[in-house]
Formats: C-alpha cells, sequence, structure tokens
C-alpha cells in the first residue's frame, strides 16, 4: 500500500466517521464540530485528487466562514434536542433498512468492477509548476460563465429569501431621528390655547337647566 | 471569449428579465409600504417586456450557444411564453388575496420573477449544471414563496417541509448526475445522448444514475408515490402562491424530463419507460382514489394533480415524439385549469374567509351563475368530460400510450379518470344544487375579474376548438 492510499484511507474515514458523529450526536455544538471535521477530511482528499485550490478554498470559506457562523446560529438558538429526537427509535428501523439496501446498491455499482483502475485509467499527474488555480480562472469567467451568474442570482435569491422572512418592522420600537429633532420648530410642540376662566361646578349645572 | 452576441442573443429574455427583476426589487425597497401595487404593476411590465423578447428570438431551428450547453428551440421557446402567461395570470388572480392577508408584500413578485427565470433557464438547459443550477434558483424562490405568510403556523410548516423534501430530492438528482457525468465523461446532454447510444458505458452504472435522476425529478413533479408533500404543500401555502406552484413549474419539470430522459437517455428508453409506468400508475391511483375522501377544494386539488402528473407522465413515458407532444400539450392544459381551480378560491375569498372548503362552493350559482359556469367548465375540463380541454388531452396522451401497444395502461388510466370524476362532479353538483352557505359575492379587482373570466374563456374555447393548440404542441417535437 502506497503512503497515498494510507492517507487517502484515513482522510476517508475520519470523513465518513465525523458525518456519522454529527448526525447521531446529542449536543449541537458537537454535531457543527464534527460537520467541520467532515468538511476538513474532504478538502484533505480533494488535496489527493491535486484539487489544491478547491480545497484550500473548501476550508477557507465552509470551514472559516460559513461554519463559524452557523456555530454562532446554533450557540444563540435554544434548540430542544429531546423534541427533535422524537420518534428517532420508531423511525429507526425503516430508516435503517433503507439506508442498508442503498449502500449495499452503491458498493454493487461503485465498486472496482465497473470503476476500477481498467476501466478509468488513473490521470496522469501534472507537472509541479501547473497551477489548477490559473486552469479554473480561465474557464470559470469564459466557458461557465453562464452558469457562474446563474449561481450568483441563486444567492440573491437567498439573500432576498432570507430578508423576507426576517426582516419584522416593529412599530413599538422607539428611536431617535436627528434630523426630525432638528427641524423641530415651536409651534409644532408649544399650543397656546384660548381658554375661558374656570366657573363653579353649580354654575354649569345652571347654565344646563337654563339651555 | 464566450460573452459575445453569438452567445448572448439566445439567452436576451433571460438578461432582460433579471435585469428588470433586480430593478424592481431596487424600487420596492425604496417604497412606502402601502404601495404594493406600484410593484405589481412593474413586475406585470416586466412579464410582457420579457415575452415580447421570447416572441421576436423565436424560431423554429436549434440552436445551440456556451458550448453547446444552451438550447433554443421550439419547445423551449413555447414552454417558456406559457410559463411567462401562466405568471402573469397568476399575479393577477392573487393581489386581493395577499392584501387581504396582510402579505402583500413586494417579494412575491420579485421572488416570482426569479423563479421564472428559474424556469426558463430550466427549459433551455443542455446541460447537467444549467439543469440543476435552474432547478435551485427555481426552488429557492418557491420555499420562500410558500413561507410568505410567517404567522401563519401552517403555511410554515407547510415551507419547512417543501424545504428539507426538496433537498432531498435534488441530493437524489445530484447523486444521479454526478454518476451519469463519471460514467459518460461530460455534463452535454449531447454528449450524454452520444455515450449513451453507443453503448460502451457500463449499463448497471447507467441504471443507478438513471434511478437517482428519475426518482428526483419525479420527488419534483410530485408524482406517487414521492407525492406526500404535495397536499400538504398546496394546502398549508397561501392560496396565492398555490396558484404559482401549481401552474409554470409543471412545465419547467416537464421540460427536465423531456431534456434527460426524451432526449439524453433516450437510449434507455426500455428502462425508464418501466419505472415511469409504475410511477403514472400509482399516481393516477393515489390521485383519483384518495382525492374522494376530501373535504377541503384546495386540498381536492391538489391530489387531482397527483393525478394529472401521472397522466402527464404517462405521455412522456412513450418516447415518441406523439408521446412528447401529448405531454406538452396536456401540461399547457392543465396549468391553465390549475390556474382556474385556485383561481377560483381567491375570487371568492375575501378579508378573514378563506373559500378553501367544498362547503364554501355550495349554491354557488345562487350566488353567481357566471362564476358557477366558469367552476362548471373547469372541472369538466379536469375531469375530462367530452369536448373540453382536459378530454381532448388525455385523449391524446392515451393515444400515444396505445401507439406502444400498452393498452392495459390507457384502459387503468380511463377507469382512473371515471373514478375521479366523481368528486369532479359533486363540486358541480355542490355548485348548482345545494343551498348556499352564505349570500353575497366578494367585490373583486378589475384585472383579476378579466383574467379570471378569460381563464375560463380559454378553457371552454380551447375545448370547443382544440386543433390550434394540439397543431402547435405537435410542431414543437
Amino acid at each position: 500500500m502506497s503512503f497515498i492510499k494510507l492517507l487517502f484511507l484515513v482522510f476517508a474515514s475520519s470523513a465518513v466517521l465525523s458525518a456519522f458523529m454529527m448526525v447521531t450526536t446529542r449536543n449541537t455544538v458537537y454535531a457543527a464540530l464534527y460537520l467541520v471535521l467532515t468538511f476538513f477530511s474532504t478538502a484533505l482528499t480533494w488535496l489527493l485528487l491535486e484539487a489544491e485550490f478547491l480545497s484550500i478554498v473548501l476550508i477557507l470559506v465552509y470551514v472559516g466562514a460559513v461554519m463559524v457562523l452557523f456555530l454562532f446560529v446554533v450557540m444563540m438558538l435554544d434548540v430542544n434536542t429531546a423534541a427533535t429526537r422524537e420518534g428517532f427509535v420508531r423511525f429507526l428501523p425503516l430508516g435503517a433498512g433503507v439506508a442498508i439496501i442503498m449502500m449495499l446498491e452503491m458498493s454493487l455499482v461503485l465498486g472496482p468492477k465497473l470503476f476500477g483502475l481498467d476501466v478509468y485509467p488513473a490521470p496522469v499527474p501534472k507537472p509541479a509548476d501547473y497551477s489548477n488555480t490559473e486552469a479554473i480562472g480561465s474557464v470559470l469567467y469564459t466557458v461557465y460563465v453562464y452558469p457562474f451568474e446563474i449561481a450568483a442570482v441563486i444567492l440573491l435569491v437567498a439573500m432576498v429569501a432570507a430578508i423576507m422572512l426576517t426582516l419584522r418592522r416593529r412599530p413599538e420600537t422607539k428611536y431617535q431621528n436627528a434630523a426630525a429633532q432638528a427641524k423641530v420648530r415651536r409651534e409644532d410642540r408649544v399650543r397656546i390655547v384660548k381658554m375661558d376662566s374656570e366657573t363653579r361646578v353649580d354654575d354649569i349645572a345652571k347654565q344646563g337647566d337654563g339651555a | 471569449m464566450t460573452l459575445d452576441a453569438l452567445n448572448l442573443m439566445p439567452i436576451l429574455p433571460e438578461i432582460i428579465l433579471l435585469v428588470l427583476a433586480c430593478s424592481i426589487l431596487l424600487i420596492d425597497a425604496f417604497m412606502r409600504a402601502g404601495s404594493r401595487d406600484v410593484t405589481y404593476w412593474l413586475a406585470q411590465i416586466s412579464l410582457v417586456v420579457t415575452f415580447v423578447a421570447v416572441l421576436t428570438g423565436m424560431s423554429m431551428e436549434q440552436r445551440l450557444s456556451f458550448d453547446g450547453s444552451v438550447i433554443n428551440d421550439a419547445l423551449s421557446d413555447v414552454m417558456k411564453l406559457a410559463m411567462i402567461l401562466m405568471i402573469s395570470m397568476a399575479f393577477a388572480l392573487s393581489r386581493s388575496y395577499l392584501k387581504d392577508r396582510d402579505i402583500h408584500k413586494g417579494e412575491y413578485y420579485i421572488l416570482g420573477l426569479f423563479g421564472l427565470l428559474g424556469m426558463m433557464i430550466m427549459a433551455s438547459a443542455y446541460s447537467l449544471l444549467l439543469i440543476y443550477l435552474g432547478l435551485e434558483l427555481m426552488s429557492l424562490a418557491l420555499y420562500a414563496m410558500v413561507a410568505i405568510h410567517r404567522d401563519d403556523i401552517r403555511s410554515s410548516e407547510a415551507a419547512m417541509k417543501y424545504f428539507v423534501l426538496g433537498a432531498l430530492a435534488s441530493g437524489l438528482l445530484l447523486y444521479g448526475m454526478s454518476l451519469l457525468y463519471g460514467v459518460t465523461g461530460s455534463l452535454d446532454i449531447a454528449v450524454i445522448r452520444q455515450a449513451v447510444l453507443g453503448g460502451e458505458v457500463p449499463k448497471l452504472a447507467l441504471l443507478m444514475a438513471m434511478l437517482f435522476m428519475l426518482s428526483g425529478l419525479v420527488f419534483k413533479l410530485g408524482a406517487a408515490p414521492f407525492h406526500m408533500w404535495l397536499p400538504d404543500v398546496y394546502d398549508g401555502a397561501p392560496t396565492a402562491v398555490t396558484l404559482y406552484l401549481s401552474s409554470a413549474p409543471k412545465i419547467a419539470a416537464l421540460a427536465l424530463l423531456l431534456r434527460l430522459f426524451g432526449d439524453g437517455l433516450i437510449g434507455m428508453l426500455p428502462d425508464w419507460q418501466m419505472l415511469m409506468i409504475v410511477f403514472a400508475v400509482a399516481s393516477l391511483f393515489v390521485g383519483n382514489v384518495i382525492a374522494i375522501a376530501q373535504t377541503s377544494f384546495k386540498r381536492m386539488l391538489a391530489y387531482s394533480t397527483v393525478s394529472h402528473v401521472g397522466f402527464i407522465l404517462l405521455g412522456v413515458l412513450s418516447g415518441t415524439a406523439d408521446g412528447f407532444s401529448a405531454a406538452l400539450f396536456y401540461t399547457l392544459a392543465y396549468g391553465l385549469m390549475s390556474l382556474g381551480g385556485f383561481g377560483i378560491i381567491t375570487y371568492l375569498a375575501s378579508r378573514g374567509i378563506e373559500a378553501d372548503q367544498l362547503d364554501d362552493l355550495k349554491g354557488l350559482n345562487d350566488r353567481s351563475p357566471w362564476m358557477a359556469f366558469i367552476l362548471l367548465v373547469i372541472m369538466f375540463s379536469m375531469a375530462g368530460i367530452p369536448f373540453t380541454l382536459g378530454f381532448w388531452a388525455k385523449l391524446a396522451v392515451l393515444q400515444a400510450v396505445v401507439e406502444i401497444n400498452l393498452v392495459w395502461l390507457a384502459v387503468y388510466a380511463v377507469v382512473m379518470s371515471v373514478i375521479g370524476a366523481f368528486y369532479y362532479l359533486r363540486v358541480i353538483k355542490m355548485a348548482y344544487f345545494d343551498k348556499p352557505l352564505v349570500t353575497g359575492m366578494p367585490v373583486q379587482s378589475l384585472d383579476m375579474r378579466w383574467v379570471l373570466n378569460g381563464t375560463g374563456i380559454a378553457v371552454l374555447v380551447l375545448g370547443l376548438y382544440p386543433a390550434g393548440l394540439v397543431a402547435l404542441c405537435a410542431q414543437v417535437f
């Protein structure tokens, strides 16, 4: 067994194990951390595939930005883990059955018989000065510019949707409007009212009788 | 460089729609809360502009752009025109409903336009990448639209269900696509088609890829046994959103079926045909039998959608040009009928009053004979009573099925439609022979009345003179 194969086995098994732990762990913060580990292991397997740029981007974007944000959200939310586990045991046999069947199917199809090295030979390693960052850059804005733009629109829609669902205008919230404060004139605040002088209550009663 | 006129002209309608939608997004953000009508009219104008753009760029010949990943042919153009028309009608039918529920937000129209953009991308996608991106763009907009009534617990539940199951379906689809890419080495449908027809690709892996992709797509379409989400989402979502959901997205889903299976995997016709037969048989059964037990008109229409999806699948599974054009005809007819059906619900609803139960339709003839007549036309058409639009659609599909010698399937479909006719006729019986529970009709805006009347008349006229639409659908293939 070559060293690279050994590395692959280590990374792949850690990816699978951490994904499994992410689903089964009780603590949501741990789950988020296991997901980080899954991303990390996946990134490392990509590194073995000589996709250095994508691998680093996966770590930077997903681990560095998305998951950290996600961790904040998870910590702030008070998730009732007991309620989410309701029915876990009841649905376990069905879920496990489906999972096992799918795993069997996949291992039958994705085995070395159909996808072995004799069918799909390993690609020739690129020379040391080959830059796959440049390779991605040269097609991303030319050949794949249309899908790239659509992906941007998808992000825009996600943003619009998130704002629509969370933005709440609260009429009861008080806030200062500096411009309005500066613009205010005396007449807006003080009203001079001419009133008759006070009269006694029985006088009013008398007036009422007279009318 | 691929950003030249040769590549940009075919996607001009999409570019125009995107620019207009973004402008409306900006304008809407600066407007006062009370003036959402402006957003509505701007959205309608941009739909008209996009419609004209598609119409002027229309041609019968097939044009590929962006290295063969975008296809513009008669099929994509007809689908785009139909989608734009249906979405414009859905907007018109839903405005007063949204206002009455205090959810008349600009985002409904903006997300609606972005959803349309996704559908248009799907209609002319010719690579797995674009298919997936278009589908996600549409789905994301739809999830948010279902959740638009945030304070309504049923609507939120529906959105959550839709989102989770939709994500699962996307996962299935993506897994299948990745396998297909793995064995054929290309994302382009044209290359995949050649590879599959060539027969050098391992059959087992292809079967697996096909199974995953078909499951994902059928999930999105809402065919049994993957229909569980559909009644809950259609029923839980505000009717305005259900209107949108049930019309144009079905056309987009048909586009994917036709491109992926009718074109890319046509070399595996016997394999996916068998699977689709299973889905169609299950959908026809579930849709028609369970609908009988519903007391909610909205839920009943949702189950009837499942059975209509079964019919659409019948057209696709024949694998012939006749079958494909029958499926297209059926989808267009269904979109129109469903707009009418859900449109009546939004028409009868007013502030604080939902009209989505079957009891709400009782005695409609006493309240408004004209509305009752529109309901009659649409229900007859959905049931497939002879000389209505739905009848011709069903006939075309059944002809296609009989042509490939699946007579038992056609007979089964007819039997199921006869069972289904019961609940459509029950609606008509309620509207004409029962005593009304309420009196008077809500006063609705002029554009809404026009559109609903137009839908009813279109269903009626197309039922009497279906030749034009049939010819159009036949010409496309």
